[in-house]
């Protein structure tokens, strides 16, 4: 029988905690597992660490957590250094991909663990427990063990324990990664809304884009132990500052040829054509970054018209994804492009068809070319 | 036809070997019930006099209320010392150290019981150890922390350590998170350690001998000095006695174990 919190049992809402990471470094013997990453985290803010595995955003994590000692550099929370502060007292909640619920203890029992820890009075304890277990809409459930759970019911239990505590930073390592797809994106959804609620600051690692794009503030992309690049959604998908970032997150055409700045615009010779780019460039090796709902397939021999980029193609494979459709054209030299169009908008060309691939220079990007995200991404 | 005749000769073959391995323990029990005064079998006749004779003989019963003492005693210490070595050996990171170490923990179940009985015996008679209940306790306890230690480690290489790291990040400090956490669930390793303890010091023979005293006899060395002394059938009163108490504390110890690791 679900129970009614008592009047006004709503969690205390939390200020979020600034955390500045300087020159953090974790050696393992020899092997750098991450390498001088620097970051600040805003209060309040919902910050993803993003990237492939073993890039040392979870390595990152545990040592913002006190679960790993930090080689080298300054970890600091509100301006205080806590590099030397044990785990039990950082007051960092953690959610774990592997929920680390206590099978030994009923739901409420785990929910008031941190409670315990800080000798919280019993009747605020039963008070915070109700609240905590009520903001992760699972009431009802509190006298359960956790194997009588489902995942994600235990997943939100343990999102539970980690904020009935308030703590002003929560740190989530995969949190949706044992789960299908439906329940995550359901959840995610629900830690959006906690995190409004609550009002800490997040610090969420994921090698999910689609995740990272749904929740953050900001994404840091992690690669290689390092950060390539940190922004909003927007700033990573729309102006990437390396070419492991426009290829991690979302899709897009990749042209490969040499650079040369060009006035306010820069060159770039491929096999037998050259295409422009808005901005300026250094000269060299350097890959064309275009994203496929920016690029135009046009059947006719008509112009592209201001000084656009116009490649002749020929497509080579339809997908059809109802609201749109994706084609994959071959250019000249053997390139690969990927086009995207909006049902209703869509041209009719087909597999096989000849056309014009079109863009604007200032709908790509020009970035220093890296061989390194080859052996990545592939 | 031959499937039936080989699973028929599987069984004979089973049953032989059960009774080969059981018949000599359950011999003492008719023995200990027999009408005459001494050790005959088959009995020709049943009384239970010699469990009366047994609890009206102060000796005896002195005896047995040392056994079950020590008994106790050894199990507590045992199962701290054995639990805190077990824990520390599989967090060693360091695995020539972890090795060496746990086969030094573990020596007292191999070297043969004689060989740390006269060791035992000459330092204690250097410490004035022999013959009083801390040494008897100190000495069962180094045979029987072996078995902590093996129970207990069984235990914590299925136990989840990710819990600690949970725990810590939730304001435990180490001795809160063991506590709260650890212990609990690694508790039927922990009990059945402490029960195998028990028995262990409950029927020790070869090393209480050589340590014993006029004022501190256990059941066991009681047993001994009667049937080198007299065959009285008060002997297999005792044996029968210690064969159920060890044989329900260590049964009803790993069927615990057991449910307790099915239940999770």
């Amino acid at each position: 029988m679900p129970v009614d919190p008592p009047e006004g049992a709503a969690l205390p809402a939390g200020k979020g905690a600034r955390i500045d990471l300087s020159g953090m470094t974790k050696r393992y013997g020899g092997a750098v597992a991450v390498d001088d990453v620097t970051l600040t985290v805003e209060p309040g803010e919902f910050m993803t660490f993003l990237g492939p595995s073993g890039s040392g955003k979870t390595t990152t994590l545990n040592m913002i957590a006190g679960f790993t000692d930090i080689t080298s550099g300054t970890l600091r929370i509100d301006d205080r250094p806590v590099g030397a502060v044990p785990a039990h007292k950082r007051d960092i909640g953690v959610v774990f991909q592997h929920y680390a619920l206590f099978p030994h203890m009923t739901v409420a029992q785990n929910v008031a663990f941190p409670l315990r820890q800080r000798r919280v009075p019993r009747a605020e304890r039963d008070r915070l427990v109700a609240a905590a277990l009520e903001t992760v809409q699972l009431p009802g459930h509190a006298s359960r063990y956790p194997r009588e759970l489902s995942g994600g019911q235990q997943q939100r239990v343990a999102l539970a324990r980690a904020i009935v505590f308030s703590p002003r930073v929560l740190l989530m390592d995969e949190p949706l990664g044992a789960l299908d797809r439906k329940l995550r994106e359901f959840l995610q959804l629900e830690i959006k809304r906690i995190h409004r609620e609550v009002g800490s600051t997040f610090v969420f690692v994921t090698h999910d884009q689609e995740e990272a794009l749904v929740l953050s503030d900001r994404i840091a992309v992690f690669n290689n132990a390092r950060i390539e690049q940190v922004g909003t959604a927007r700033d990573l998908y729309e102006r990437p500052a390396t070419l492991f970032v426009a290829r991690f997150l979302g899709e897009s055409t990749v042209l490969r040829g040499t650079a040369t700045p060009d006035g306010s615009r820069s060159r770039l010779d491929l096999d037998g054509f050259a295409v422009r780019a808005s901005g300026g460039v250094r000269s060299g090796p350097a890959a064309l970054v275009v994203r496929p709902e920016r690029l135009r397939l046009e059947a006719d021999e008509s112009d592209a018209g201001g000084g656009g980029n116009a490649i002749p193609v020929t497509v080579v494979e339809e997908i059809y994804l109802g609201a749109a459709r994706k084609l994959e054209v071959l250019l000249p030299g053997g390139a690969r492009g990927l086009v995207r169009e909006q049902a209703g908008t869509s041209s009719d060309l087909r597999v096989g068809d000849r056309a014009r691939l079109c863009w604007h220079p200032d709908d790509c990007v020009l970035l220093p070319d890296d061989p390194t995200t080859e052996r990545i991404l592939t | 036809m031959s499937a039936r005749l080989g699973r028929a000769a599987l069984w004979t073959a089973g049953v032989l070997v059960a009774a080969w391995l059981v018949a000599p323990t359950l011999v003492v029990i008719p023995l200990g019930f027999t009408d005459k005064v001494s050790l005959t079998f088959p009995p020709t006749g049943w009384s239970t006099r010699w469990y009366a004779n047994f609890f009206g003989d102060p000796a005896w019963t002195a005896a047995l209320a040392n056994s079950l003492l020590v008994g106790v005693l050894v199990a507590v210490v045992a199962t701290a010392i054995g639990t805190a070595a077990a824990f520390g050996l599989t967090r060693w990171t360091n695995g020539r150290g972890s090795a060496a170490a746990s086969v030094l923990l573990l020596a007292p179940m191999i070297v043969p019981g004689i060989i740390l009985a006269i060791g035992i015996y000459a330092v204690f008679l250097k410490l004035g150890l022999a013959g009083t209940l801390v040494g008897f306790v100190a000495a069962h306890t180094v045979l029987a922390m072996p078995f902590v230690v093996v129970s207990v480690t069984a235990s914590l290489r299925t136990f989840d350590v990710r819990l600690e790291t949970a725990a810590a990040s939730l304001g435990a400090g180490r001795w809160a998170t063991f506590r709260q956490v650890t212990l609990p669930l690694i508790m039927p390793g922990v009990v059945s350690g402490a029960l195998f303890a028990f028995v262990t010091s409950f029927d020790e023979v070869v090393v209480s001998l050589f340590i014993q005293s006029p004022t501190l006899v256990t059941l066991p060395v009681q047993m001994y000095s009667s049937v080198t002394r007299e065959t009285d059938p008060t002997l297999a009163a005792a044996a029968t006695m210690i064969l159920v108490l060890t044989t329900v504390l260590v049964g009803g110890g790993l069927t615990l174990a057991a449910r307790r690791n099915r239940a999770r």
